[in-house]
């Protein structure tokens, strides 16, 4: 017997024990109620508590509510606002984050610390608070908006002129607080990655005589892929399932995925509906992350041969 | 050599402000002696003192404490128990399921965890006739599920790091497991245990959409308060409320990464100074 299998870890009870509560727990408590939701999904509404049914006869499911997913213009309209929105806020993050994370590189190691420090603060702040924070920036009265108005208002000829921009409840204000909230996801993983990046080939790229812009174009850029990659997932996947931003920012009538489901599980009393959609919005989220998956494997394999 | 370039720090300065400047709007409000929250109207504290008379704002803070400290700690335990699990045990039977069951929650919606936990509890009352009454019993059990599996994840990472003949080394001295496991693996993963409880302890305080899917009459949670004042628009007692919660937050924050980065430092120096003595 090796000696690994020796070790304290491996003595029977312990063993048992330190798998078995956690296990039970996350079946318990994550599993089987997701099993539920995708079982849900297959049964019909119903005027009884819970509002819910299943057909008497074989096959007891129906598939009814997935056929009204796709072709019902709500839900279709619902999931491309919320790949429209969390796209545009990934690519916001990312023109934003980049230059953040690369000039943090190039502080000195104190410095580092502390602008790292300045970016994960607001992140460990209420999440709620800080979407508070820019409803109040936002109003028609507010000192920002007024400030963005005479801006607009100085470059756009006479006629065009807005006594404030309407800014509160519409997918502008969402995405823009999707940025805000989200940036900082952004930044870490591209710094963690830009930060490794062996400075040598910056300086052999311009002593063979690239410019600046194509030591960034040819070098840097490349090798921090994996830092984009890791980033954009970081932003895209919770900006699709956000419910708190678009309810106190956003439009009503743009709804993202997320208020759907609340709006079927709530005022519509529509829960195969609401369990459907959640299905649908899982799916969207799995696919980015199967094709990173993908290729991070094979970018793994290649580092290895 | 280093490159500067103004056109990186200027994205960084602007970058900044844009994650500092509604923060610091808001904190310089909640000063406003007007009611309308977004006009200057003179220098008050009056919604301060507003603020810690209103025994609704007190009953849900403490509740949300009382909620934050059960289920952190909870989290801590069955976290730190499942990245034991997934970082020593090569094999054991479900090992694949345990490890997606460990990320997935990182990446679901809170609205479909919410919704599913809800469905739960439901189906739960009808067939076992429990929970008759969701609430904080409810909420606290919602709370360890999703936050646990932080708390794995830097556990895990912890352990992955770690040099295992440490424990071997134990071992072979003639510790009992129990005894290695308390002397020498907890001391060691120690800072990630307590980096996992604070970030379990955060994300429970400001959870909103979890609690409010498994929430029961009577139970309001300073988040869920928060949140039907914030429907209504910006007042200035919201103001100081979040002023108040954004001041505990950030010095707690900065205390907490001095405590873990001395402990650190510590660390490496009695490594360092191990490593010496027996040259």
């Amino acid at each position: 017997m090796s000696r690994a299998n020796d070790s304290w870890f491996n003595r029977r009870g312990w063993r048992d024990t330190i798998i078995t509560a956690p296990y039970l727990w996350l079946v318990l408590f994550f599993l089987i109620p997701f099993i539920i939701v995708i079982v849900m999904s297959f049964a019909k509404t119903a005027t009884q508590s819970p509002p819910f049914a299943f057909l008497p006869d074989w096959p007891y499911v129906r598939f009814e509510t997935y056929e009204r997913l796709f072709t019902n213009s709500v839900y279709i309209r619902a999931g491309l606002i919320s790949i429209y929105n969390a796209a545009i806020a990934t690519v916001l993050c990312l023109l934003i984050g980049y230059p953040m994370a690369l000039s943090i590189t190039r502080a000195n190691k104190s410095m580092q610390r502390l602008l790292l420090m300045l970016i994960i603060l607001p992140f460990w702040t209420s999440f709620l608070l800080r979407v508070y924070a820019w409803i109040g920036l936002m109003g028609r009265n507010s000192w920002f908006n007024k400030w963005l108005t005479s801006a607009y208002n100085v470059l756009v000829p006479g006629n065009w002129e807005l006594p404030a921009i309407q800014m509160m409840n519409t997918n502008f204000a969402v995405v823009l607080v999707m940025v805000y909230s989200y940036l900082p996801f952004m930044v870490l993983p591209l710094y963690a990655n830009l930060e490794k990046l062996d400075t040598t080939l910056n300086e052999a790229a311009m002593d063979l005589g690239s410019r600046r812009w194509q030591v960034f174009r040819d070098v840097t850029l490349p090798l921090s892929i994996p830092g984009i990659i890791a980033g954009g997932l970081l932003v895209f996947i919770p900006a699709m399932g956000e419910l708190i931003i678009p309810s106190l920012v956003g439009n009503a009538s743009d709804p993202m995925i997320g208020r759907v489901i609340q709006q079927e599980f709530g005022q519509n009393r529509d829960w195969p509906m609401a369990s459907a959609v959640a299905v649908a919005l899982l799916l969207m989220l799995v696919v980015p992350l199967i094709v990173y998956n993908h290729f991070e494997a094979k970018a793994q394999a290649g580092a290895k041969s | 050599m280093k490159q500067r370039s103004t056109f990186l720090f200027s994205v960084l300065a602007f970058g900044l402000a844009f994650l500092y400047v509604p923060i610091f709007s808001m904190i310089f409000f909640s000063f406003n002696k007007s009611r309308l929250a977004t006009v200057w109207g003179g220098f008050s504290t009056q919604w301060y003192g507003k603020l810690f008379s209103n025994s609704q704002v007190i009953d849900a803070a403490v509740l949300s404490i009382k909620i934050a400290l059960l289920s952190a700690t909870m989290a801590t335990i069955l976290g730190t128990m499942a990245g034991l699990a997934l970082a020593r045990f090569r094999q054991f039977r479900g090992r694949a399921l345990m490890s997606g069951l460990v990320t997935a929650p990182l990446i679901m919606p809170e609205v479909i965890t919410g919704i599913s936990s809800l469905l739960l509890f439901i189906m739960m009352a009808e067939w076992l006739g429990w929970p008759g009454q969701r609430g904080f019993t409810t909420i606290t059990i919602a709370h360890i599920t999703f936050s646990m599996t932080y708390v794995t994840v830097i556990v895990q990472s912890r352990l992955a790091a770690m040099d295992m003949s440490i424990e071997e080394a134990a071992m072979d001295l003639g510790s009992k497991p129990w005894q290695v496991l308390r002397d020498v693996t907890l001391p060691i993963i120690s800072p990630a245990v307590l980096s996992g409880w604070l970030l379990a302890f955060t994300i429970s305080l400001d959870d909103v959409v979890i609690t409010s899917f498994t929430t029961g009459p009577g139970y309001t949670t300073l988040p869920m308060l928060i949140w039907s004042k914030v429907k209504l628009g910006v007042t200035p007692d919201i103001n100081a409320l979040a002023s108040v919660i954004v001041t505990v937050v950030a010095v707690g924050v900065a205390i907490s990464a001095v405590i873990l980065a001395r402990a650190d430092k510590r660390r490496e120096r009695d490594i360092q100074m191990a490593i010496a003595a027996n040259k």
